[in-house]
């Protein structure tokens, strides 16, 4: 019964994903060209109306869903490919070499100490606002929650039997990590990365919404939302649809975040 | 030279230096069976993680162990990766968390095969379900592509045996292997190992409280009270005269089927009460 969150999240998931692939190979109309029919209400044949480019506005939610995925899918990523190992390594440190310990954690405590907008800012001002610096600023600024996560997954691992056991065998400290302690603690890094992409497809819009994100013109939701406020007070619609898309995207990855930690958390488990 | 020479062992805990084991010294030949038995708390599984090098880092040893006259305390960790598994290998309390939960058994034996893997022919697959048939698994190919979840305590334990044995070592230590299972059970690995070992010539320390258990896979005992050895010898003399009161109460405990008809069951506490301790 506690598996509808899971199951909602998957079906929000799975239907932004087919927007994405479907824009791919087909959008009702031209997503980027400009026409004369602007700021048309809902109707036929533009089922959501127009902007005030006068392109449909599903052509452009369609292809918003690919960037929002592709900005998810990036960020998250190079979040735990930094953030992860770095925890590992934290957490596998011990007592002997713990200065390991405390020189990963305070650099990642200063990095979750900086703010992420400055960051963006700073990124845009060096190499120019574009999807991949917006990409780049979001990734960094959440490599310390997985590094934490992480960690404290690890030092858990490292105290069960079956790491004494595996060293019993002859395992070295590496192998473990590897063999015994990414394993262990994929479920944890899973549901960080959920929830981690739910923040990113937030960020990413508000730093469109900035203008340090993805340039004017590229339809991404953020964007979308943007151009609608300069027509907010006649055209207040325009504002629900890319708002609408992105609260369903962010509530079907916290979904799927706290699904996945009821499955499989093992104390949550055992009471059912 | 004796496979196994340990003198004046003692190791203290964290930076009050509390000790748990105190100037304990035994030697063990090759294929010798040594039991260690004494109270919770006694020092026995800190005495099985020194041999094994794999005490915590608050930990401070001294005193010296040597296996085959190679002096092991002081041996950096990879050197001392080398040994475990293959040298040395060791059986845990608790079947239920010595495998690693999100790893096919077969796999987990695998690996320590192919960690020492002195010879790399053959299939490791198949000397892997030979072994796990070996230790008792009628159906070794289905246990080997099981998650330890879906197996019984006592198939996990085998599966232990087994990851133990796989590499022919010259010791294993066994730390209270059969104290989580149920008696039958119990019975039923108790004799697995006893078989194994003679098959492998492998030494074994077999660390239990349970002077019974101790008996059917051991000839030698060591009694060990409060980090200290109080009283050693062949496992039948023990029975036959116990001298320190501890194991005069441990052998009465042993043999609950010569207590008098009508009398009370035996306690150690009968026999021996620490200084300082009320009845
Ligand atoms: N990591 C540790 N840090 C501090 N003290 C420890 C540590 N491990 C064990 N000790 C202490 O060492 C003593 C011996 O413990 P040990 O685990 O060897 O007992 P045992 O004989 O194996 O008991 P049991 O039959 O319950 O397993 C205990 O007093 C315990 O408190
Ligand atoms: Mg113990």
């Amino acid at each position: 019964m506690r598996k509808i969150q899971l199951y909602t999240g998957l079906a929000l998931i799975a239907l932004v994903i087919a927007a994405g692939l479907v824009s791919l190979v087909w959008t009702p109309f031209d997503p980027i060209r400009v026409t004369a029919d602007r700021l048309l209400d809902p109707g036929w044949p533009h089922l959501l109306g127009t902007d005030a480019m006068g392109i449909d506005i599903i052509s452009r939610l369609l292809i918003g869903a690919r960037y929002c995925l592709i900005v998810g899918i990036i960020s998250v990523s190079l979040a735990a490919i930094a953030g992860v190992p770095m925890g590992v390594l934290a957490g596998l440190s011990g007592a002997r070499s713990g200065w390991v310990d405390e020189v990963v954690m305070r650099v990642n405590d200063v990095v979750y100490a900086f703010p992420a907008l400055l960051l963006a800012m700073l990124l845009a001002a060096v190499a120019g606002a574009s999807t991949v610096t917006a990409m780049v600023a979001i990734g960094v600024a959440t490599i310390p929650a997985f590094a934490r996560v992480a960690r404290a997954a690890t030092l858990e691992v490292a105290a069960s039997d079956f790491v004494l056991a595996a060293r019993a065998a002859g395992t070295t400290k590496w192998s473990i990590a590897v063999r015994h302690v990414f394993p262990n603690i994929a479920p944890v890094v899973g549901v960080q990365a959920s929830v981690g992409f739910a923040m990113a497809i937030l960020a990413e819009a508000a730093l469109s919404y900035l203008g340090l994100g993805t340039p004017r013109g590229t339809p991404t939701w953020g964007g979308m939302l943007r151009d609608a406020q300069d027509v907010w007070y006649t055209q207040p619609v325009q504002a629900l649809w890319p708002g609408l898309a992105i609260a369903l995207a962010v509530l079907g990855f916290n979904l799927l975040g706290d699904g996945l930690r009821d499955v499989l958390d093992p104390r949550l488990r055992e009471v059912r | 030279m004796s496979l196994l020479e340990v003198s004046g062992l003692t190791v203290r805990f964290g930076r009050r230096q509390v000790v748990a084991i105190d100037d304990v010294s035994f030697t063990l030949g090759e294929q010798e069976r040594l039991g260690i038995i004494g109270e919770s708390g006694s020092g026995k599984t800190v005495t099985a993680l020194a041999l094994m090098g794999l005490l915590p880092e608050n930990a401070a040893v001294t005193g010296s162990v040597r296996v085959r006259g190679q002096e092991t305390l002081g041996l950096g960790e990879a050197e001392y990766a080398k040994l475990r598994g293959d040298t040395l290998s060791m059986v845990f309390q608790e079947p239920m968390t010595a495998l690693d939960p999100t790893m096919r058994v077969g796999r987990q034996v695998a690996e320590v095969l192919l960690l020492h893997a002195r010879n790399t022919s053959g299939n490791s697959r198949q000397r892997v379900i030979e072994m796990l048939r070996r230790v008792g698994l009628a159906d070794a190919e289905r246990i080997a592509d099981s998650y330890p979840h879906q197996l019984s305590g006592g198939q996990r334990q085998r599966v232990c045996v087994a990851m133990a044995l796989i590499n022919s070592p010259d010791l294993v230590i066994c730390d209270e292997p059969t104290t989580a299972l149920d008696v039958t059970v119990q019975a039923r690995v108790l004799k697995v190992l006893d078989e194994m070992l003679d098959a492998e010539h492998t030494a074994c320390l077999f660390i239990s409280h349970d002077l019974a258990v101790v008996s059917q896979v051991c000839s030698h005992v060591l009694v060990m009270l409060d980090g200290r050895i109080v009283e050693s010898g062949p496992i039948h003399r023990i029975f036959a005269t116990p001298s320190h009161p501890y194991t005069k109460g441990l052998v009465a405990t042993a043999q609950l089927d010569k207590v008098a008809p009508g009398s009370p069951l035996p306690t150690v506490a009968d026999f021996y009460t620490r200084a300082g301790a009320t009845r």
